[in-house]
């Protein structure tokens, strides 16, 4: 009987040691509390109505989705779905599922939950933004289950781009008295205090696994407190108290850089924009003759060429941040047209081409062919510091030109009814925080109908016929599913951007961010969320593990 | 006058002496970027180092002082002058008046007054040069800022009114405003200095107020409140102390200005 439990005891250790071997680094870092902070208070745990960043992280780490863009390598890849097929025609999406998975309360997943979700999605009573992207044409999106495994989409238009959208669609459960609360993401919402957490825990029926045939995510639970103060955030980061921040602004990471340089990551130029436009809004209230200076497109390139973007690049982001080329960043790797370079700091070509426009120099002061001094005003948001160096340094430039530059600073509200609503300003500085890599993404912006064409919005028809061109370009690339094609166009567009500068695009902001030495696994990278978009395979060291 | 008077009135002299030669001192200027050492620390060429986009921190300083300086003083006279006309006269008249002026100023100061000072800011024509904007921007205060001077003043003329003296000049056959001119006014001196020192810190603190939220003063032109702006961000002193300059000169010269009234203002 000694000998016998003596055996059972040898066979024991041996299978403990088998399974320690076995299931290597990942099974000796699971577990243990992730923490980092929201800047805001989420405003919704619906995913279909989610709008604002705290929200869209919520979901980014709850959803379960049909297909997800890897951060990483800007490839889509399949999640829920096994495999998808676009109609030659760019209306009908046909999706195959996984099989035998099942939301977080247990309920099973079907092409009805995917059904049920794109209903919901598309009714115009829920105004959901993330369906306003699907909005192809006039008429019904209709979902049609083929089987428990396979749903097939059907849009009234072609929809360019259309499997990537999806990446922003978590599918909620058809059945599951829990709504919203059943989830298929790796975590699922377990406290919410409002003003203070969001405690995430890890989901018990996520379906993925890691290459070892474990179950993700290794962490237990994700710790998100509100902090909108960035110092206090900092703080935090540095006392040990939070793990991640997804974005840091340049100033702090070169002080936490100084520190602990492992600890701040630069992912390089990220999809954001900032840039600067002139009004040429025709019933703007400004000077006739500005109008004519702001159509001009030898004005805008001339103030293009004097503005130094490897300075602004160099000073205001301490060099984490590149002279931008277009409207595409050369982060988007697909999208971004590789023949276009960003403008060259050329002054005394600035001034030549607006010598050929009639402007003259007298006593250091820049005058046009009317005799009126060139003076103009940039307004921009007050409280951005980034952009508020930025004018202020082109301020400078552009009077090396002898055009007098003023300055003015609005707060928010103010700034958008000028820029959208009044039309009163001349020019105005702005940021653009680009989410998508889809041209689609853009469309608000290019086509001239649009309320967000910034220089001369919501045009009954193109007042150019370079904004026509674009009209086509953008329109044309919307209703191909042909990629090839799509390129083609867009590329053309950016090029039609740098030849006409109706944005004088000036930097693109490199992503950066701060990850604990506690985390493991971690990837930043360029596109949203930059610090967890591989959430359920991070891990905590154990000594993080142990404290806390 | 007392030490801490006196000395309260050197320090404040020798500030706007040397903010009124920053000429000479600091002859880089507050706008020239010296862009090849932006953030840089304080160094022979600057003796305050340089600001984010490389403008020498000592000439903005000296420049910045020079504006603060200069315009809250003055938007304190136009604020203790409207407080006068509308405090004092309705405190003199009484009655009526004095309700109706009472009422108008608890109106005027249940106001908010930051978002009352945004909103007017972004009302104001955009193309108008630094300079201009850092008048309008103090004449705001100054216009916006009477009411709680306004408040002290009528209870104190509303006092003097009913006083024995008044009455007997009345009596005497003095009325309307020589009555107001010659009695009334000289004894609302003492209360009229305190409105006048009291709001000069409090137009300084304002402006940097809006200047921190990036509506003060216009860029490239500088003033303590967009030097204080400097502040945010700043997680350590010992980081980089000479950031910390503008705050103390603020601290020094607003507390010189609380030093300079003498007890009977303090008490009035």
């Amino acid at each position: 009987m000694t000998g016998r439990r003596a055996f059972l005891r040898l066979l024991l250790c041996f299978a403990l040691l088998f399974l320690a071997l076995t299931s290597g680094s990942a099974f000796s870092q699971s577990g243990g509390e992730l923490r980092f902070c929201l800047r805001s208070e989420p405003k919704t745990f619906d995913p279909l109505l989610v709008d604002d960043d705290s929200s869209l992280s919520i979901r980014y780490l709850t959803g379960g989705v049909l297909v997800r863009t890897n951060r990483h390598t800007q490839e889509l890849e399949p999640e829920l779905a096994e495999s998808w097929r676009v109609s030659n025609d760019g209306k009908q999406i046909t999706f195959k599922l996984r099989r035998g998975i099942t939301f977080s309360d247990g309920s099973p997943f079907s092409s009805e939950d995917v059904a049920f979700t794109m209903q919901r999605l598309m009714d115009p009573a829920l105004h959901s933004s993330t369906g306003d992207a699907f909005r192809s044409g006039s008429g019904a999106v209709s979902a049609k289950i083929i089987a428990p495994d396979q749903i097939s989409i059907t849009f009234p238009a072609p929809l360019a781009g259309l499997e990537r959208l999806f990446d922003q669609v978590a599918v909620m459960s058809a059945h599951s008295p829990k709504k919203e609360a059943a989830v298929l993401g790796p975590f699922m919402v377990a406290e919410y205090k409002a003003g203070s957490t969001v405690l995430l825990r890890r989901n018990p029926t996520y379906w993925k696994k890691d290459s070892q045939g474990r179950r993700l995510p290794y962490l237990d639970s994700i710790r998100l407190d509100i902090q909108p103060n960035r110092d206090v955030e900092m703080l935090r980061f540095k006392r040990g108290e939070l793990d991640l921040i997804n974005s840091i602004d340049s100033d702090y990471f070169d002080r936490l850089a100084a520190t602990s340089p492992l600890l701040a990551h630069d992912a390089g130029a990220s999809l954001d924009s900032d840039f600067l436009w002139f009004n040429q809004v025709a019933s703007a209230p400004i000077p006739e003759y500005k109008r004519v200076w702001f159509r001009s497109t030898n004005f805008r390139r001339a103030i293009s060429e004097a503005i130094n973007r490897e300075d602004l690049s160099r000073v205001v982001f301490n060099g984490h941040a590149q002279p931008a080329v277009g409207p595409v960043s050369p982060a988007n790797k697909f999208w971004f047209n590789s023949r276009l370079k960003a403008e060259p700091y050329r002054p005394d070509a600035a001034l030549q081409r607006l010598q050929a426009d009639g402007f003259h120099l007298q006593n250091g002061a820049l005058f046009d062919k009317g005799g009126n001094a060139v003076e103009f005003s940039i307004v921009t948001n007050a409280g951005s510091k980034p952009r508020e160096r930025m004018a202020v340094m082109v301020q400078e430039d552009l009077g090396k030109l002898g055009i007098k530059v003023n300055v003015v600073t609005l707060d928010f509200p103010s700034l958008i009814e000028r820029i959208s609503q009044k039309f009163n300003y001349e020019a105005a500085m702005l940021g653009f925080r680009n989410v998508d890599l889809d041209p689609n993404g853009q469309m608000n912006i290019w086509l001239s109908s649009a309320e967000n064409h910034a220089w001369n919005p919501q045009q009954k028809s193109p007042e150019t016929a370079w904004e026509d061109e674009i009209d086509r370009l953008m329109r044309a690339q919307a209703s191909t599913a042909d990629t090839k094609k799509r390129k083609q166009s867009f590329d053309r567009v950016q090029e039609i951007a740098a030849e006409q500068t109706p944005f004088i695009y000036l930097v693109n902001q490199n992503a950066l961010s701060a990850v604990s030495s506690a985390v493991e696994g971690a990837n930043p990278g360029i596109l949203s969320p930059q610090t967890f978009w591989n959430a359920e395979r991070l891990t905590l060291n154990a000594s993080t593990r142990a404290s806390r | 006058m007392n030490l801490a008077r006196k000395l309260a009135c050197v320090v404040v002299l020798a500030v706007c002496a040397v903010s009124l030669a920053a000429n000479w001192l600091a002859p880089a200027g507050y706008a020239k970027q010296f862009r090849e050492a932006p953030s840089a620390p304080p160094s022979h060429r600057h003796l305050l180092g340089t600001d984010e986009v490389g403008r020498d921190r000592f000439a903005r300083v000296l420049y910045g002082t020079r504006i603060s300086l200069l315009l809250a003083p003055a938007a304190a006279l136009v604020s203790t002058v409207l407080a006068a006309l509308v405090g004092g006269l309705a405190g003199y008249l009484g009655g009526i008046w004095l309700r109706l002026a009472r009422g108008f100023t608890d109106l005027f100061l249940s106001l908010p007054w930051l978002f009352l000072l945004i909103t007017v800011r972004a009302l104001l024509p955009l193309n108008v040069s630094p300079l201009v904007s850092v008048l309008i921007t103090f004449l705001i205060l100054g216009l916006l800022g009477w009411a709680a001077s306004a408040r002290v003043l009528s209870t104190s003329a509303d006092a003097l009114r009913n006083s024995d003296f008044v009455l007997q000049a009345r009596a005497s056959g003095l009325h309307g405003p020589r009555l107001f001119l010659v009695h009334v006014l000289p004894n609302l001196k003492p209360v009229l200095y305190a409105q006048f020192w009291i709001s000069i810190p409090v137009f300084i603190l304002s402006e940097a107020n809006l200047g921190i939220l990036g509506l003060g003063v216009a860029e490239p032109l500088p003033s303590w409140g967009s030097l204080l702006r400097e502040l945010e961000g700043l997680i350590s002193f010992r980081e980089e102390p000479w950031r910390l300059v503008p705050l103390l000169l603020l601290i020094v010269v607003l507390t010189s200005f609380q030093l300079l009234l003498s007890n009977e203002e303090v008490t009035a």
